[in-house]
């Protein structure tokens, strides 16, 4: 089958839906691949690149909707300025789209898309899962966008963010609050720590403290008591009273603190305003806020969509194509989920896919099958985030079971008793002769016990080899025997000499070859 | 020459037998200690040789030349990698030795004893050739499961215990009959079933005994075949074989007991054979496994500062100890920290790996061992694991109901990245699924350890 890789249309749109990387790939799956001339400029990179791997160059648009039979894009299909029309009338009819589509917020889109009698696979869509990890391209997108929200911070901010002493004073370390640790949040976290700058964080769902802390920056606690984690991993709306606990430590740090990033978000639900126009008038001159949450109506009261305002003297950033300015790390990785994507979907390799609704992944994701809308799909039956264990009752039960009768104190006596009992009845019954032997074996037990201790463990082969030859010395017994008077008494005494002395031989000469190679 | 000198020479062959085995507490006294050894047997051999008690020559000549014309072929022919199958027939001859020594000393009535003398030097016999037949045919089995003649799997016969404690019992009541029996100058035939039992008990003991286990076993072996020569020593009144028996069997009783302590396991409950059933069913592993490439992996390393390889008996299967040494030559060539992590039980016999690498000539001031290393993984950039999995799974510290629930491992997932080499997605030996492979920061390199390993050293070297 043939995938088309159209160009990006959306003002301001860098990305692309395709690397010749990824295209190599694609095409060892059996696809051919097609890319509208042009279409990975802004991202850095040249038509010749694409041709380099395989990739054919379509000229127009037009043409390359025409011929292919599966469409990958990045932003969902919208009005073509140049040819006039728009990008889903450019699909035929029972074509295929992957893209992002936002299936909540475009029911229009949709609805047109059924009736052209697609298939559109929405990359939005991916079920949080881990199997889906690595076609998860709203995680890759977060993760850039994260980084990139305290790059444009930076860039406004009027100060160094990591703390030095200088020869001309010193100069205080950066403080940011990072609202929302998802993936943007953890990347916010991670390039404001690199820089050098203090980092706490803030999250309604108590299991990403660990997450936070793991990175080096601190976690905000709220002393209230309320289990903010929503299905597959993401937040939910929370009671009134943790909201005005959540605001009023907003408030403390908006005093404190010189840089805000926030991300937080609700799915399917307008952004949650957690940061008030009081709380941007209190913050310091020149501090900045970057709004994650722009695109759903932002967390900051004052945010203005794809906007860089000035208001009371903070710098609030309202990007929403924040992937897109980091153009070709993010062409990158959305072509690598694209990539495995269409793995899943051609298992078999042979360059044509399979809509198999059985599967999760693919049914999670596919949300207009062949003209039918299958979105929303069934809640997945697995949360990201692991059950919790209940290993602690487990582990008791296990315990109890092994508990005897005999209680502990009288139970570590009791070898000792029994060693004791044994040695007087050999006492009161054994010769003389056989005492001064048995002597001599107890002190050289003891011997072998502090002589063997000593041992490093990485001789511990040696160790075993040498015992053996020296247990070879066991050929003293038959030699002594094979003066007997009796033939068979001879024979026997012989095989044991024999015997013993491969062992004596095997033993030393295998340990010396052994030591010889153990080298500094 | 004299009884007295005779008894100097076996003093000085049991102080020298005493260095032979101190030496071995570090590696540069190694090599002179397993001289000591030699000296001592040759004095004690001669001593004895030129005794009163010696005086036809032939056999014994004839007999040393052949054994140690045999045991040094032996010693130059085997691989490194075959040392545990080596060390299991070398203790399987000491005991049918003992055994051999104990029919002969039997049927010698040349001795005069009488009263309890007599009867204490009866059951030295008895007890002398228990033990050797034990060590005989429980050491036949460990060397077959070892060279994989047969099943490494665990032969649980049902009601297996009783089916000791009854071989057991006879051979207590077979001991009485026989104790009986010479008194009036018989007594063979308990002796001849006695023998068989013993065999028997051998044979089972250790054809229940799983591969992971192996270790203990054939340490445990090693002890045994020191007990088999000090019961000799006692049945011959000889002080030398007492002493170096004891010295021996306390050795594979520690070595047992380290084996035991490394996988949490209960000596009794190894030798009882299976693994231990109680406890629920151990959690299912779930999770995708992230592969690797062998070139992705070359570019881990080369960005990696600090590395640890764990080997396995994985590494053993597939010979793959010299391109390990390759590569950790080359790495270390770029300044990079590269050490081996070795569990205490890895592979199939204590200290296996260490021969292993100090046959591939890596240098033995980087091999470390778990309780040197397991406080520094977060110093570590890159571990690779190569043919190992139980000695890495983390359920044995967090899943109670884990079969290897509390057995110390080597935690290497808290370095930054862990790669494993495994052929396949199977279990290991214990049959127990590793959430280790399905970490996130976990990549698995897939194919034979070798072929693997020489993939990455040309990705390496290009």
């Amino acid at each position: 089958m043939k995938i088309g890789i159209p160009k990006e249309i959306h003002p301001g749109e860098k990305r692309v839906a395709t690397t010749p990387e990824a295209a190599e790939q694609i095409i060892k799956l059996g696809f051919s691949v097609l890319v509208e001339s042009g279409a990975g400029l802004n991202a850095n990179i040249s038509d010749e690149a694409y041709k380099e791997v395989g990739v054919e160059i379509v000229d127009n648009a037009k043409t390359l909707w025409n011929k292919a039979d599966i469409v990958m894009k990045v932003r969902a299909p919208e009005q073509h300025s140049e040819l006039a029309l728009n990008e889903i009338d450019l699909l035929p009819e029972g074509g295929c789209l992957i893209s992002f589509i936002w299936p909540a917020q475009n029911e229009q889109l949709m609805q047109k898309l059924a009736a052209k009698k697609a298939t559109v696979l929405a990359m939005d869509s991916v079920p949080r899962m881990s199997r889906a990890q690595k076609l998860d391209a709203l995680s890759s997108m977060a993760n850039i966008a994260g980084y990139r929200a305290v790059i444009e911070a930076a860039q406004h901010f009027g100060r160094f963010f990591t703390g030095q002493i200088t020869a001309a004073g010193k100069i205080p370390p950066a403080k940011v609050l990072v609202i929302g640790a998802g993936v943007a949040g953890l990347a916010a976290i991670g390039t404001a720590k690199g820089m050098g700058a203090i980092v706490r964080a803030f999250d309604t769902r108590p299991e990403v403290k660990e997450q936070i802390e793991s990175m080096d920056a601190e976690f905000l606690m709220l002393d209230f008591k309320e289990e903010g984690t929503g299905t597959g991993g993401y937040a939910k709306t929370m009671s009134k009273e943790f909201i005005e606990a959540e605001m009023a430590l907003f408030a403390r740090q908006a005093m404190e603190v010189d840089i805000i990033i926030t991300t937080a978000l609700i799915p399917g639900k307008p952004a949650p305003k957690l940061i008030t126009e009081g709380m941007v008038k209190s913050m310091k001159p020149g501090s900045i806020i970057v709004d994650l949450a722009a695109e759903q109506g932002g967390n900051c009261a004052l945010t203005e969509k794809d906007q860089v305002v000035v208001k009371h003297d903070v710098t609030i950033i309202g990007y929403t194509n924040l992937p897109s300015r980091l153009a070709n790390q993010s062409s990158q990785l959305y072509a690598t989920n694209l990539r495995h994507l269409l793995t899943e979907l051609c298992p078999d390799k042979n360059g044509t896919i399979n809509v198999n609704m059985d599967d999760e992944v693919i049914r999670g994701t596919t949300v207009i099958k062949e003209g039918k809308i299958t979105w929303p799909p069934p809640p997945p039956k697995l949360s990201a985030a692991p059950a919790p264990q209940t290993e602690a009752p487990a582990y008791a039960s296990v315990q109890e079971q092994k508990k005897s009768v005999i209680p502990d104190s009288v139970k570590q006596f009791i070898p000792l008793v029994l060693g004791g009992l044994a040695l007087f009845g050999i006492g009161s019954v054994a010769p003389e002769s056989f005492m001064t032997h048995f002597t001599v074996f107890v002190l050289a037990c003891f011997i072998g016990y502090q002589v063997i201790w000593n041992v490093t463990a990485s001789l511990h082969t040696p160790l075993m080899s040498v015992t053996n030859a020296i247990s070879g010395i066991i050929v003293i017994g038959a030699l002594v025997q094979v003066s007997a008077l009796d033939r068979n008494i001879q024979i026997l005494a012989g095989l044991a000499i024999l015997i013993a002395s491969i062992n004596i031989v095997g033993g030393f000469l295998v340990t010396r070859r052994m030591l010889e190679m153990f080298r500094k | 020459m004299s009884h007295s000198l005779v008894t100097m020479s076996y003093i000085v062959a049991t102080i020298l037998f005493i260095f032979s085995l101190s030496g071995l507490s570090n590696q540069e006294t190694a090599r002179r200690g397993n001289y000591y050894g030699m000296l001592g047997m040759a004095i004690a051999i001669i001593a004895t040789a030129l005794s009163a008690s010696v005086t036809s020559y032939t056999i014994l000549i004839v007999a040393l030349l052949i054994g140690g014309a045999i045991g040094a072929r032996a010693a130059l022919k085997v691989e490194m990698t075959q040392m545990p199958e080596l060390v299991a027939i070398m203790h399987s001859l000491v005991g049918m030795a003992a055994v051999l020594v104990g029919y002969a000393n039997f049927m010698d009535t040349s001795t005069n004893l009488i009263g309890v003398e007599k009867t204490i030097h009866e059951v030295e016999i008895y007890v002398g050739i228990l033990i050797g037949a034990v060590t005989f045919s429980g050491s036949v089995i460990a060397f077959c499961k070892l060279s994989e003649r047969i099943s490494g799997k665990p032969m649980l016969l049902p009601g297996r215990h009783w089916l000791n404690l009854s071989l057991l019992i006879a051979a207590v009541i077979l001991g009485y009959v026989f104790l009986q029996q010479t008194e009036t100058g018989g007594g063979s035939l308990p002796l001849w079933i006695m023998t068989a039992i013993a065999l028997l008990f051998g044979i089972h003991m250790v054809m229940a005994i799983g591969g992971a286990d192996m270790p203990v076993v054939v340490s445990m072996l090693n002890s045994y075949s020191g007990w088999a020569a000090a019961a000799t020593g006692f049945m011959l009144s000889n002080d030398l074989l007492i002493v170096t028996g004891a010295l021996v069997g306390s050795s594979g009783a520690i070595l047992s007991y380290i084996m035991c302590r490394a996988m949490n396991r209960n000596f009794i409950s190894v030798i009882a054979g299976g693994f231990g059933t109680s406890g629920g069913e151990a959690a299912v592993v779930e999770g995708e496994v992230t592969p690797i490439s062998a070139e992705e992996t070359a570019l881990l390393l080369l960005d990696a500062k600090s590395i640890m390889i764990i080997p396995g008996y994985g590494m053993a299967v597939a010979q793959a100890q010299h391109t390990v040494n390759e590569i950790t030559k080359l790495l270390r060539d770029k300044g990079k920290k590269v050490g081996f992590g070795i569990h205490p039980v890895a592979g199939r016999m204590p200290g296996h790996m260490n021969v292993l690498l100090a046959e591939a000539k890596v240098p033995y001031d980087i091999v470390y061992e778990m309780d040197e290393i397991n406080e520094d993984w977060d110093h570590v950039d890159v571990s690779i694991v190569i043919g190992a999995n139980d000695i890495v799974n983390p359920s044995a510290l967090d899943d109670p109901n884990s079969p290897i629930a509390g057995m110390p491992v080597l935690e290497c997932w808290k370095g930054e990245t862990t790669v494993v080499l495994k052929r396949s997605m199977a279990s290991g030996y214990a049959g127990v699924g590793n959430p280790l492979f399905v970490l996130e920061n976990t990549r698995m390199l897939f194919g034979d350890a070798n072929a693997t390993m020489q993939a990455v050293l040309k990705a390496l070297k290009g």
